[in-house]
């Protein structure tokens, strides 16, 4: 009866991950799985497959569409969600700017990014949701370190980080009074390099734009940003060519590139085991306003 | 691809850290991650600028683990914190468990899935009531590995002596404990002798340094692979097509090896099949072992929902009304004799009733004080339960998977209490 097969890490994560997904399944009356059509929320749709097949996933999937994302992306979205069959729901940041509900931000420091929040929030409301399942991970920011699992939100969508239930075990508490919802994350345990690792381990097909190719750019605050007809430019800021590939796939006005030739997931992967600078100080604009940011932000609501 | 197989293949070990304020938690595991290159440049600025800001002449490597905004302004850790880092060799999973006493459910919490516990000691102070306190905690959730961590030895002249003090009083310990796998190593984690590389200060030690004895603790031998247990978490449909008619219960497996072809009795009902199939998305495979998230197809058409659980008829768990368990009690408001409760075991969630609080633990002399009446926050006990509906459970100490369970105040939804089964009928 005795077995020496060994699970690997990457076994022992999806396991928990699938496991985590069904509870919410099993626990939540109307569930939603976040889709941004980055890497993460890729690696969650395969994991959904791993938890659901042969039957259709228990939820619809939604993607907070900020208009200014990279067309790469939305073509893979459509695409993959076509294959899989599976249903597609759209909140849409300039719908809420056309409604009135947010202000569009003007000048060359634009962003979406912090519309995106009340664009969510309503859509999770309108839609009924009372679970959102999202991709973040625990090693991206350091406040995300002692975020839960399974994270309650109040009615304004915010994040206590002094009143979270304590999780134990594999025993999750989904519970919630009505009208609240939580915010749950089947892949907080993983790192970056997990999930390269599991992209190549199932052989998941990734955006273009996650693998080395040249295109317009210009150097902002030192980083790279992709030039494009969303974000104004100051005079100095003169477009040229590089090689670059992304590392999160955000709004085009905050998700910066990194120069590099990597244009295989191996070729990632070896460059992401090597590398000296965490994902997101590297390439997310949004996070290098001030030490607290993601904290801030995650107190009124943003995933 | 040489570097990503390399990687594929690593076991991952949970390990959870505890120690009293000031022994040198945080310096230990920015030490860690330090030694294994696991920082990155933004990183080690942040905590340069940081260390500089605090007027600090060095890096202070325990900027590494602090957290939220508010604990950074009170200079202090209040709550559980993740991390994770890699060698190599293996793949590890942090949890890092503030001090303090009164945040002993952040052990408990930490500790609840954790292959190793790292229990800091000041080589000064030797054995004190939080090693106690941490300890008992570790014993009681059964984490499988203990490493004492004797910190400091450099304040102590890298002392042989000092050191064999403080391994017999760990011992002693030990042995009042049940603690069946302890190691002891001196180390200085500001110094970093003996954390990630041995140190030429302590030529009388003769063990691994801690990062190597973390790397090669042996994990496969804690899975309990002889108890068949697999509580339903969701049934799968499927109408279509060629998967018309499919039924199949999907699960984690908390026990045994499963196989096609096993026997299989459901319970509570005491229905019996066979195992048709184990399947993943994949198709079928040939086993699955504990901790697997699969998919079991019966031969019969049985009625199996969520909260049942498929187990081996000749090595059958216990179908209870009553629980006898140990209890930590993690809310303000204190745990009454007659409370009502909710009980989530595996995949099913229970009212109880608490029919009497049997004792609670007197950390400073780890004896029982019976009939406590009452247990406070942060207070460790012994608890029986009766349940409204019965559950499908094992002795902790048998199987952490189907002994454990979770105590739910209905009222405000909060989790207010874990627990481990002891004595079930
Ligand atoms: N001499 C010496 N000091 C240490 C050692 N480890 C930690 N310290 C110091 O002890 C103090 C408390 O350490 P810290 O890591 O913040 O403790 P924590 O409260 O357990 O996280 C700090 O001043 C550290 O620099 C050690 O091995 N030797």
């Amino acid at each position: 009866m005795t077995s020496r097969r060994t699970l690997s890490h990457l076994d022992v994560l999806e396991a928990e991950a699938i496991h985590i997904m069904r509870e919410v399944a099993a626990e939540r009356e109307r569930p939603v799985l976040l889709f941004s059509g980055g890497k993460d929320s890729i690696v969650m749709l395969r994991l959904a497959e791993k938890a659901f097949r042969p039957a259709k996933f228990p939820f619809p999937v939604m993607h907070v569409d900020t208009g200014h994302n990279f067309p790469e992306v939305i073509a893979y979205r459509d695409r993959r969600v076509r294959e899989l069959g599976e249903r597609l729901v759209v909140a849409s940041v300039q719908e809420s700017i056309d409604r009135g509900r947010v202000t569009e931000q003007t000048g060359p420091r634009a962003s979406r990014n912090q519309l995106q929040t009340t664009t969510l929030l309503d859509a999770i409301e309108e839609n009924g949701f009372d679970a959102a399942m999202g991709g973040a991970r625990r090693d991206e920011e350091r406040s995300r370190a002692k975020e839960r699992i399974f994270s309650f939100r109040d009615d304004f969508g915010q994040w206590n980080p002094r009143a979270q239930r304590p999780e134990l075990w594999n025993l999750y508490n989904a519970r919630t009074r009505k009208g609240e919802h939580i915010r749950v994350f089947p892949i907080s345990n993983w790192t970056e390099l997990d999930v390269w690792q599991y992209v190549a381990r199932e052989s998941l097909e990734l955006p273009s734009i996650y693998f080395a190719h040249e295109r317009e750019v210009f150097t902002r605050d030192g980083m790279l940003y992709a030039a494009s007809d969303f974000v104004e430019r100051y005079p100095s800021e003169e477009p040229f060519a590089a090689t670059v590939r992304f590392r999160t796939v955000g709004d085009m006005s905050c998700t910066g590139g990194v120069r590099s030739d990597a244009a295989t997931i191996d070729e990632v992967v070896t460059e992401i085991a090597a590398t000296r600078v965490t994902e997101r100080g590297e390439t997310r604009a949004d996070d290098r306003v001030s030490e607290a940011a993601m904290e801030d932000r995650k107190r009124v609501g943003y995933f | 691809m040489a570097t990503s197989k390399a990687f594929l293949d690593t076991e991952l070990l949970r390990l959870v850290t505890a120690g009293s304020v000031d022994d040198g938690k945080s310096t230990l595991i920015g030490r860690l991650l330090y030694d294994t290159k696991q920082i990155l440049v933004d990183q080690l600025e942040h905590i340069e600028d940081a260390s500089r800001r605090r007027g600090y002449d060095y890096v202070d490597l325990a900027l590494l683990t602090d957290g939220l905004r508010a604990e950074r302004e009170q200079g202090i850790t209040i709550d559980v914190a993740y991390r994770s880092f890699v060698t190599p060799r293996r793949r590890f999973q942090l949890a890092d468990a503030p001090g303090h006493v009164q945040y002993t459910r952040n052990m408990v919490t930490g500790a609840s899935t954790a292959d190793v516990a790292l229990i800091l000691v000041d080589a000064r102070k030797g054995v004190i009531e939080q090693t106690r306190r941490h300890s008992y905690i570790v014993s009681m959730l059964e984490t499988p590995h203990v490493v004492y961590a004797v910190n400091k030895m450099d304040l102590v002249g890298f002392s042989e002596e000092r050191f064999d003090e403080i391994a017999v009083e760990l011992a002693v310990l030990g042995s009042q404990l049940d603690i069946r796998d302890a190691t002891v190593i001196p180390l200085s984690a500001l110094k970093g002798d003996n954390v990630v590389d041995r140190s030429d200060a302590m030529p009388w030690y003769s063990g691994p340094a801690l990062l190597e004895h973390l790397e090669t603790i042996e994990l496969a031998a804690d899975r309990n692979v002889h108890d068949r247990r697999f509580p339903v978490q969701w049934v799968i449909r499927a109408m279509a097509g060629e998967h018309h008619d499919y039924r199949g219960y999907a699960g984690q497996v908390a026990g045994g090896v499963w196989r096609a072809g096993d026997e299989v009795v459901v319970l509570p009902s005491g229905l019996h099949s066979r195992v048709a199939a184990v399947e993943t998305v994949g198709g079928p495979i040939d086993e699955a072992l504990p901790g697997e998230s699969v998919t079991i197809l019966l031969e019969d058409s049985l009625d199996v929902s969520r909260g049942d659980l498929l187990a081996d008829p000749a090595n059958a768990p216990v179908v209870a009304r009553e629980l006898t368990a140990r209890v930590s009690w993690m809310a303000e408001r204190p745990l009454e004799d007659r409370a009502r409760l909710l009980v989530k075991h595996t995949t099913r969630t229970v009212p109880a009733l608490v029919e009497e609080i049997v004792s609670v633990v007197e950390i400073s002399t780890l004896e029982d004080r019976p009939g406590p009446g009452k247990m406070e926050l942060n207070d460790l006990g012994v608890v029986r339960l009766r349940l409204a509906e019965p559950l499908v459970v094992d002795a902790y100490a048998r199987n952490r998977a189907t002994g454990a369970f979770i105590l739910i105040d209905e009222a405000t939804n909060e989790t207010v209490g874990a627990g481990m089964v002891v004595d079930a009928a």
